[in-house]
C-alpha cells in the first residue's frame, strides 16, 4: 500500500472521466453525421486512453480493463486500420454509457462489473482483431540467475542529448552487484582535434563486468531508455551455462495485472461530496475589479466624513452615487458566479435524438443555438428533466415519419431546434420543430373524453395548446415507451413553475410548433410589487400578478360561508384580505379604498385585497425558515430601501387558500 | 531537492504525480499541456520534466522535441509517462529526445524510485 492517500484524487478522476466520455460521446456522434476529421478521432482515443491510464492509477481495475479493450479498438481507427461505419459507432456509444456506468458505481463505492459490461467487453474484444481477452499473468519468475556479466557498452554520440547520464547507468548496475570497468576507451566517432570536440556529444566506450547472481533482465531493465543510443553487448561470465530464454521485462502487461487492488472504500464518495462550481477567471477578476472600486469610494466616503463641511456635499452625492452603481455590479457580478451556459444542458440532446431516430424510424437534424446562455446553477439542474420531456414530445409527436413529411411535400428530414437567449431579466428557452404541428381535433376529442371540457364547447386555438398542459393528458395514439408515460405535460409545466418560470406552445399546423419556456435570471432575486397592508409590507412576485384594479363595492358578491368573490374575466374569483389572512390591524377594510391584485398560480386565480401599491423592487429572498418559522402563505422575507423587512407573498399558499375560502 | 516539471492533460493524474514529488520535497510545477509546460520551461530551470503523451492542444513528443530545441533543456532528463499499449510512442518519444519513461499505471512509490533514478 501507498504512502500516498490516492483516494484524494479520486474526485478529479471521476468529474474529468465524465468529462471526457461527454467529449467522446460528442465526437462519435459528430462522426455519425458524416463529419470525418482526423481531430475527431484523436479526441475520441484521447479521452479513453486518460480513462484507462487514471482507472489503472487509482486501483478501478474493472474500469481499466473495459476501457483498455475499448482503447485497443479506438487504436486501429486511429492508425486507420479499421474504418468508421455505423455499427462501430454503435458499439463505441454503448462503450460509452457503459464506462460512465461503471465509473458512477466505482464512484459510489458499488461492484463495478456487470453481466452487461462483462458482455460488451467481450463483444468488444471479439472485434480487436488478436486481442487477447484475459489479461497477461504478472511476469514469471526470474531465471535462475548466473555467476555475472559482460557488458560491452559504447554511447553513440547523441546520448546526452537525450538526458541519459551514463553515471547514473554505472551507479544502477551497482546495485545490482559488483561493478568492475575492465576497459573505457574514447570511440572512433570522436574528432581528431580537441578544439572539434563538442562537449554535448559523447564519445566514450566501456566494457563492464557485473560479479553477482543478477538476472539478465534486470540488467535489462537499466539499459531499458537507451534503446537505439548506444551499442549494447551483454553475456554471462564465461562457463556459466544460460539456463533457457530469459523472460522480458515487465513492461509489457496489461494494466490489470500490474496495478495492485485497492480497495474501494465506501466513505469515499459520500466524504468528498459538496457542491462546487468552476467559476470561469475573467468572473473572479470581475470581482476583484468592483472589490478594489468599492475600497476606493468607500476611502472617498470616508475621507468626506471626516472633515464634512457643506461645500462638500457635491462630492458626498458623486460619492454615494459611485457606491451605488459599484454595489449594483457588485451584486450582478456575484450572482454570475451562480451562473453557468445552458450549453452542458444542451450537449445531453445530440444522443438523445440520435437514439430516437433509431428507435422511432424518424430523422431529424437537430439545431443548437445559443449553448452559452447562463443560467443560474439551480435552474440550470432543475430544467434538464423538463427539457429532454419536451424534445422527446417533439420528435415523437411532432415530427411526422419520413414518408408521412414526403407526402406533405417537406423534406424526410425533420428540424428540431433548441434556442436559448436573454429576454429582459429573463432566459428564454425555445423547443421548435418544423413537424405537423397540434392536431386540434385529437385534443379537442381527447380532452373531451378526458372530461376536461364539455362537448361541442368552442374554443380558440390558444384555449386549446393550453389543454395539453392539464393534468392527465396525452394524444399519443399509442403510448410509446418514451413520452406519453406516466409523465405528461402538466408535470413540465409544474416543474418550470416550481423554478419561477412558465412555459407556452404556439403551434401553426402542418408547420410546427414552438414551446417556449420562460425562467428567472435566478432564484436569489426576484421582481415584487411591493404593496401596503396596514403599517405592514408585502411583496408579491411580478411573474404571478395578472392585474391590478379597484373595485366597485357593488361588484363584490359575498357567498355562503362569509366568502366574497367578483367578475373577473369571465369567472369568480375568491377575494383575499390580506389584512385577514395575516392579522395586521388599521388595515384598510372597505374594498372602495383599496386595491385587489389578481394573481394566478397553476391557471387558479385570486384576488388579493391590499391597501395601497407601493412601487416594484427587486427583492433578495431571505429565508423566513432559517431564521424564524415556516409560515402559510409566505415564502421568504427581504429588506426594503428604508432598511424595513417586507414578507414576500408565496403566490401558490395564499391561492391555495383563496381556493379554500371559496370552496367553503 | 529538484525543480520539476510536471505535464498531464488529466488533472487528476497530475495531482497524483505532483503530490507525491511536493511530499518528496521537490518543487513542482504543473502543465496542462505541451504548450503550456513549454511556456512554463522558458521560465523557469526544471531539473526534470514528466510528460504525458496523449495531450490535446500539443502532445507530449512534440514537446520534447520543441524542449531538446532550447538551448537550456539539452540535456535535462524528460521522462514520457506512457501506457504498456504504446511501443511505438515510446519510441517515437525517444527518437525525440526524451530520456526514458515511466508506465503507467504507476504509483507514487515508483515513480519516487523512477525519479530518484534520474536525478541520483
Amino acid at each position: 500500500m501507498s504512502a500516498v492517500d490516492l483516494t484524494q484524487f479520486h474526485k478529479t478522476f471521476f468529474e474529468e472521466s465524465r468529462e471526457g466520455l461527454d467529449a467522446m460521446e460528442a465526437a462519435l456522434l459528430a462522426l455519425d453525421s458524416g463529419a470525418t476529421d482526423h481531430e475527431l478521432v484523436h479526441t475520441i482515443f484521447r479521452a479513453a486512453h486518460s480513462i484507462k491510464g487514471g482507472a489503472a492509477t487509482f486501483g478501478f481495475a474493472d474500469v481499466a480493463a473495459f476501457t483498455h479493450v475499448a482503447e485497443s479498438l479506438l487504436e486501429e481507427v486511429r492508425s486507420e486500420r479499421r474504418a468508421v461505419d455505423a455499427g462501430l459507432i454503435e458499439v463505441l456509444l454503448c462503450s460509452v454509457d457503459c464506462m460512465r456506468a461503471m465509473l458512477e458505481r466505482s464512484s459510489q463505492g458499488q461492484p463495478v462489473a456487470d453481466a452487461e459490461s462483462e458482455a460488451l467487453r467481450v463483444e468488444l474484444v471479439q472485434l480487436v482483431s488478436g486481442e487477447v481477452a484475459a489479461p497477461v499473468v504478472a511476469a514469471a519468475s526470474m531465471v535462475a540467475p548466473v555467476s555475472g556479466w559482460n557488458i560491452a557498452f559504447t554511447a553513440l554520440p547523441h546520448l546526452l542529448q537525450t538526458g541519459n547520464d551514463p553515471l547514473r547507468l554505472f551507479r544502477e548496475l551497482q546495485q545490482l552487484g559488483r561493478l568492475e570497468v575492465v576497459r573505457a576507451f574514447i570511440t572512433d566517432s570522436a574528432p581528431a582535434q580537441l578544439a572539434e570536440l563538442d562537449p554535448s556529444q559523447c564519445y566514450l566506450g566501456w566494457e563492464l563486468r557485473l560479479h553477482g547472481a543478477v538476472a539478465r533482465a534486470e540488467i535489462d531493465a537499466v539499459f531499458d531508455w537507451l534503446d537505439g543510443d548506444c551499442e549494447l553487448a551483454i553475456a554471462p561470465l564465461a562457463e556459466v551455462a544460460v539456463a533457457g530464454p530469459v523472460a522480458q521485462a515487465a513492461g509489457e502487461s496489461l494494466p490489470v495485472a500490474t496495478a495492485a487492488p485497492r480497495p474501494i472504500r465506501e466513505t469515499a464518495a459520500a466524504s468528498g461530496e459538496g457542491s462546487s462550481i468552476r467559476v470561469g477567471i475573467d468572473k473572479v477578476d470581475a470581482l476583484i475589479n468592483m472589490m478594489g472600486e468599492l475600497v476606493i469610494t468607500q476611502s472617498m466616503l470616508s475621507d468626506i466624513g471626516e472633515k464634512f463641511e457643506l461645500s462638500q456635499l457635491g462630492r458626498l452625492r458623486d460619492g454615494l452615487v459611485q457606491l451605488e452603481r459599484t454595489t449594483r455590479e457588485l451584486q450582478e457580478s456575484v450572482m454570475r458566479i451562480r451562473m453557468l451556459p445552458i450549453g452542458s444542458v444542451f450537449n445531453r440532446f445530440p444522443r438523445l435524438v440520435h437514439d430516437l431516430e433509431r428507435k422511432l424510424d424518424k430523422r431529424v437534424k437537430l439545431e443548437l443555438h445559443g449553448e452559452h446562455t447562463e443560467l443560474d446553477k439551480t435552474v440550470l439542474e432543475k430544467i434538464g428533466d423538463p427539457l429532454v420531456h419536451l424534445v422527446r414530445n417533439a420528435i415523437d409527436h411532432g415530427l411526422e415519419s419520413p414518408a408521412q413529411r414526403k407526402a406533405a411535400g417537406k423534406s424526410e428530414t425533420g428540424t428540431l431546434k433548441l434556442n436559448a437567449y436573454h429576454e429582459g431579466g429573463n432566459i428564454v428557452v425555445q423547443i421548435s420543430d418544423d413537424g405537423a404541428g397540434l392536431n386540434h381535433a385529437a385534443i379537442v376529442a381527447k380532452a373531451q373524453q378526458r372530461g376536461l371540457i364539455a362537448a361541442g364547447q368552442e374554443l380558440s386555438d390558444a384555449e386549446v395548446a393550453e389543454l395539453i398542459f392539464q393534468p392527465g393528458f396525452s394524444t399519443a395514439a399509442q403510448a410509446t415507451d418514451l413520452s406519453g408515460r406516466g409523465v405528461g405535460m402538466d408535470v413540465v409545466r409544474r416543474n418550470v413553475r416550481d423554478l419561477g418560470g412558465s412555459v407556452g406552445v404556439r403551434s401553426v399546423s402542418g408547420k410546427g410548433s414552438t414551446f417556449t419556456i420562460t425562467l428567472p435570471l435566478t432564484l436569489a432575486i426576484i421582481d415584487g410589487l411591493v404593496t401596503a397592508v396596514g403599517s405592514e409590507r408585502y411583496i408579491v412576485p411580478l411573474t404571478s400578478i395578472v392585474e391590478s384594479l379597484r373595485l366597485r363595492a357593488d361588484a363584490v358578491r359575498r357567498i355562503a360561508g362569509g366568502g366574497e368573490v367578483f367578475h373577473f374575466r369571465d369567472e369568480y374569483l375568491p377575494i383575499m384580505r390580506l389584512h385577514r389572512a395575516f392579522a395586521c390591524n388599521d388595515a384598510v377594510t372597505d374594498i372602495e379604498h383599496g386595491i385587489v391584485v389578481v394573481i394566478e398560480e397553476d391557471g387558479r386565480r385570486v384576488g388579493l385585497l391590499v391597501d395601497d401599491l407601493l412601487g416594484q423592487q427587486q427583492a433578495v429572498v431571505k429565508s423566513l425558515e432559517a431564521h424564524y418559522q415556516r409560515v402559510q402563505g409566505i415564502s421568504g422575507a427581504t429588506i426594503l430601501s428604508d432598511g424595513s423587512v417586507a414578507l414576500i407573498v408565496d403566490v401558490g399558499g395564499v391561492v391555495r387558500l383563496g381556493q379554500r375560502s371559496k370552496a367553503a | 531537492m529538484a525543480k520539476i516539471l510536471a505535464v498531464d492533460d488529466s488533472a487528476s493524474m497530475r495531482g497524483m504525480v505532483a503530490f507525491t514529488l511536493r511530499g518528496a520535497g521537490h518543487e513542482v510545477t504543473e502543465a496542462e499541456n505541451g504548450q503550456l509546460a513549454l511556456d512554463a520551461a522558458r521560465g523557469g530551470s526544471f531539473e526534470l520534466v514528466l510528460a504525458d503523451v496523449n495531450m490535446p492542444v500539443m502532445d507530449g513528443i512534440a514537446m520534447v522535441r520543441e524542449l531538446r530545441a532550447m538551448d537550456a533543456y539539452k540535456g535535462v532528463p524528460i521522462l514520457m509517462l506512457t501506457t504498456e499499449s504504446h511501443t511505438e510512442k515510446k519510441m517515437e518519444g525517444k527518437a525525440a529526445g526524451a530520456t526514458g519513461w515511466l508506465v503507467k499505471p504507476f504509483d507514487p512509490e515508483q515513480l519516487l524510485a523512477t525519479v530518484k533514478r534520474v536525478l541520483g
